[in-house]
């Protein structure tokens, strides 16, 4: 049982940190237009202009 | 006389030398019209950014204070193709908007605990729990107890306070048996850890938060959504009055930035935005979104003139003044006032059911925990079980039964055009079982159509469609949108008579009866249309009288009578008697009642009350406003007057009466759904509670039983979306 020494506190560790990412994002506002975000990521408007479809 | 624009009642400064508007949008659906606002509003110089919203049609700009003016934004806007209103954001959104936000992060905090909790759990229950070296049982035990006390701690707040506000208030609701459960949950668990006996409940009482927490996120977003819809209409409603500054200036003001005591000019064709008294000039007012009666009324200096009516022919100056000097006004406020503090305080569903299980559980709790010591099982164990019994009893499938109906039905209403104010209101409408209508407004459009279409020449009404192009009188537009005129006619107006132009060489008149002379041939039109407004189109030798009515909304017969299957109709209406007689003749409808006083349509609901009746009330005018707020339910048109929409449970929008009987249909549904849920959950405890009080319950089987009530519950829900339609 010594694996657990480790392996446990990896485990908290990992939600830990998806916890902390989702209160980040929850904080920077990107739950505030759910509708929208989806088409922001699609726009080329960070593409150079030749490079667009 | 210039005018210009003044908006700077919508413009806040986040920081210093820069400026901000929120603006409502029209027609933004997709990513291309995120890019073309973002863009196109970048382009122009000064403007710091602009950031659009799609989800709920809003957006934000930003720009260097001093470079630029307001106006400048709508108008770049219009260019791009997005008609914007601006907006200002009350404080009770940005608090709507928090709690979301609050909730959002404890769902996120207790999902984390459950998953963590769970993943220790499942491995106690995979058979750890048994082995016979307590060590590493004892070890999960105190990992769980440091994952799950702190998140439940944080992500249970908004129940306990809950909990707290109502033990306080002196009425137990639903939060209270939920907050005891997780609590002696928790406090069972680490007194089991502590003294080293297997058994714990760390992840039934995280996981019931989160399940309840998702369902109370639901319910705050749904809400909000409708509430953000109903600002964006009031906002594109533009609510604006040309304010007269004392340099004679005059300036489009929105309606919350005047003044009592300022003077505020009213354009012929236009409505009144303000309450106030005429202090210069004479004109016809169409007062039938205040009193319902459709006749225009004469007003002349010193004259009252109240906010929604409509002026039709002369161009007025009214002195603004505060609500509640006016007569009618004072009238409607005292009633109002009155109506509002004897609404029948309605019990909700779920707090009756609370009312009910509350002591229902905590006596069996106790009995179970005094059977048990009778029995000689010591206090312990006695204690371990009756806690058992809280716990598997904490009303989490209770606790979503109601509000997951009320959002699933929401939504479906919405799509159909009706925006609820609140979830009980559901409730309500599914209650009442007699419908009392307004008619102006209401069963009928909000503007003036052309009634008599068929017994006019096509040539004629032609003819008057282009004279009418040149007037701004209200009737005119009936006539322009009927005849689908676009090329004007050269001619005059002549303010509160008429146009007078020619045709083909000779003279042609369109006004009112008395100024072309046509008294013969509107004798019998009037007749027939006793409601109706005249205006008559006078030819080299013959007259042509046009009847110009509010008709009645297209699907309104069909509506009533569906409503009329189940339910008593009646109409109340402070029109006219003959108006009334034959709208109610139309549709079918034989208790009416005409020429009613706001008082009279209060006393009316009054009686319908007490009688043992619940009446729905629908109705759109000021006057209608005590009604709306004394009948056990109202809904009231997007088109209706300001007070009383405030007063009505419910909004319906467009053009026609079918969201009204869609709401009774949902909510009917939607009840029946509740009642079912509630027993689904009562069903779940005459199992779950037997078990727990002989002390069969274990936490594998809490935890199953728990998330398994929940779902059939929610599941169960779904159904209030109503996909068949009967209509198109």
């Amino acid at each position: 049982m010594n694996v657990l020494v480790y392996l446990v506190p990896i485990a908290l560790a990992l939600g830990l940190f998806g916890l902390a990412a989702f209160l980040w994002a929850l904080k920077s506002g990107q739950f505030d237009d759910l509708d929208g975000a989806g088409w922001r990521a699609i726009s080329d408007d960070d593409l150079p202009e030749d490079k667009r479809e | 006389m210039t005018e210009s624009q003044d908006l700077s009642h919508f413009v806040r400064h986040p920081a210093d030398g820069v400026a901000a508007m929120d603006l409502v949008v029209n027609g933004v659906y997709c990513g291309a019209c995120i890019v073309a606002i973002e863009k196109g509003l970048g382009k122009e110089a000064g403007v710091r950014g602009a950031r659009v919203n799609l989800a709920n049609k809003r957006v934000t700009v930003e720009w260097d204070d001093g470079a630029l003016e307001a106006p400048v934004i709508l108008e770049r806007l219009e260019a791009l193709g997005y008609p914007a209103f601006p907006f200002t954001a009350e404080a009770a959104d940005s608090v709507e908007a928090q709690e979301e936000k609050r909730l959002l992060r404890c769902l996120g905090v207790a999902a984390f605990g459950a998953m963590n909790v769970m993943l220790l759990s499942v491995s106690l229950w995979a058979g750890a729990e048994n082995d016979p070296n307590a060590a590493t049982r004892d070890l999960f035990h105190w990992l769980s107890a440091l994952v799950a006390l702190p998140c439940a701690a944080y992500a249970g707040m908004p129940f306990f306070e809950s909990a707290a506000r109502s033990i306080r208030a002196g009425a137990l609701n639903m939060d209270v048996p939920i907050s005891l459960g997780v609590i002696l949950a928790l406090a069972l668990s680490v007194l089991q850890t502590v003294t080293h006996q297997h058994g714990s409940y760390y992840e039934g009482a995280v996981m019931l938060l989160m399940f309840l927490l998702a369902g109370r996120l639901l319910d705050q977003r749904m809400r909000r959504r409708t509430r953000d819809y109903a600002i964006n209409l009031s906002a594109m409603r533009a609510d604006r009055a040309v304010k007269l500054t004392d340099d004679g200036e005059a300036r489009e003001t929105p309606i919350a930035a005047v003044r009592p005591g300022d003077l505020v000019l009213a354009r012929p064709g236009e409505r009144i935005a303000v309450d106030g008294t005429v202090e210069d000039g004479r004109s016809e007012v169409d007062q039938s979104l205040v009193t319902g009666e459709t006749a225009p009324a004469p007003v002349s200096p010193g004259a009252p003139v109240y906010a929604g009516t409509l002026n039709l022919t002369g161009a007025l100056r009214i002195r603004v003044q505060n609500a509640g000097t006016g007569t009618f006004l004072d009238e409607v406020n005292g009633l109002l006032v009155n109506a509002v503090e004897q609404r029948s305080s309605y019990v909700r569903l779920a707090d009756r059911a609370a009312r009910l299980y509350v002591p229902v559980v905590h006596v069996t709790a106790l009995l179970t925990f005094f059977a048990w010591l009778a029995l000689g099982a010591g206090w312990q164990p006695a204690l371990t079980i009756a806690i058992t019994v809280l716990i598997i009893t904490c009303p989490c499938a209770l606790g979503l039964a109601v509000p997951a109906v009320q959002v699933v039905a929401a939504g479906a209403l919405f799509r159909r055009g009706l925006i609820l104010h609140s979830g009980e209101a559901l409730e309500r409408l599914a209650d009442s079982d007699s419908v009392v209508f307004d008619k102006t407004g209401t069963l009928t459009l909000p503007r003036p159509v052309l009634a008599n279409v068929a017994d006019v020449a096509p040539a004629d009404l032609a003819l008057a469609g282009r004279l009418a192009l040149a007037s701004r009188h209200p009737l005119a537009k009936a006539i322009v949108e009927a005849a689908g005129a676009q090329s004007p006619l050269t001619a005059e107006e002549f303010p509160g008579e008429g146009v007078s132009g020619e045709f083909k060489g000779s003279p042609v008149r369109l006004g009112s009866v008395a100024w072309v002379a046509a008294e013969r041939e509107a004798a019998p039109v009037a007749e027939r249309w006793p409601d109706a407004s005249l205006i008559a189109l006078a030819l080299p030798g013959r007259a042509v009288v046009f009847a110009i009515r509010q008709a009645l909304r297209a699907d309104a017969a069909a509506v009533v009578a569906e409503l009329a299957r189940e339910r008593q109709v009646e109409i109340l209406s402070g029109d006219r008697e003959p108006a009334v007689a034959l709208a109610a003749r139309e549709l079918g409808v034989t208790r009416y009642a005409a020429g009613l006083k706001p008082a009279d349509k209060i006393a009316r609901l009054k009686a319908l009350k007490e009688a043992g009746r619940r009446p729905l009330m629908i109705g759109d005018g000021l006057n209608d406003a005590p009604a709306l707020a004394a009948a056990y339910v109202s809904i009231s048109p997007i088109s209706a007057a300001h007070v009383a929409q405030a007063q009505a449970d419910a909004l319906f929008l467009g053009d026609c009466l079918a969201p009204v009987a869609d709401a009774m249909r949902i909510s009917t549904k939607a009840r029946r759904l509740m009642v079912q849920n509630l027993w689904i959950s009562a069903i779940y405890n005459a199992i779950a509670v037997p078990l727990a009080v002989l002390g069969f319950v274990t936490p594998l089987i809490a935890a199953l039983a728990m998330s398994g009530s929940s779902v059939v519950v929610t599941l169960n829900a779904l159904r209030a979306r109503d996909p068949n339609r009967p209509r198109a």
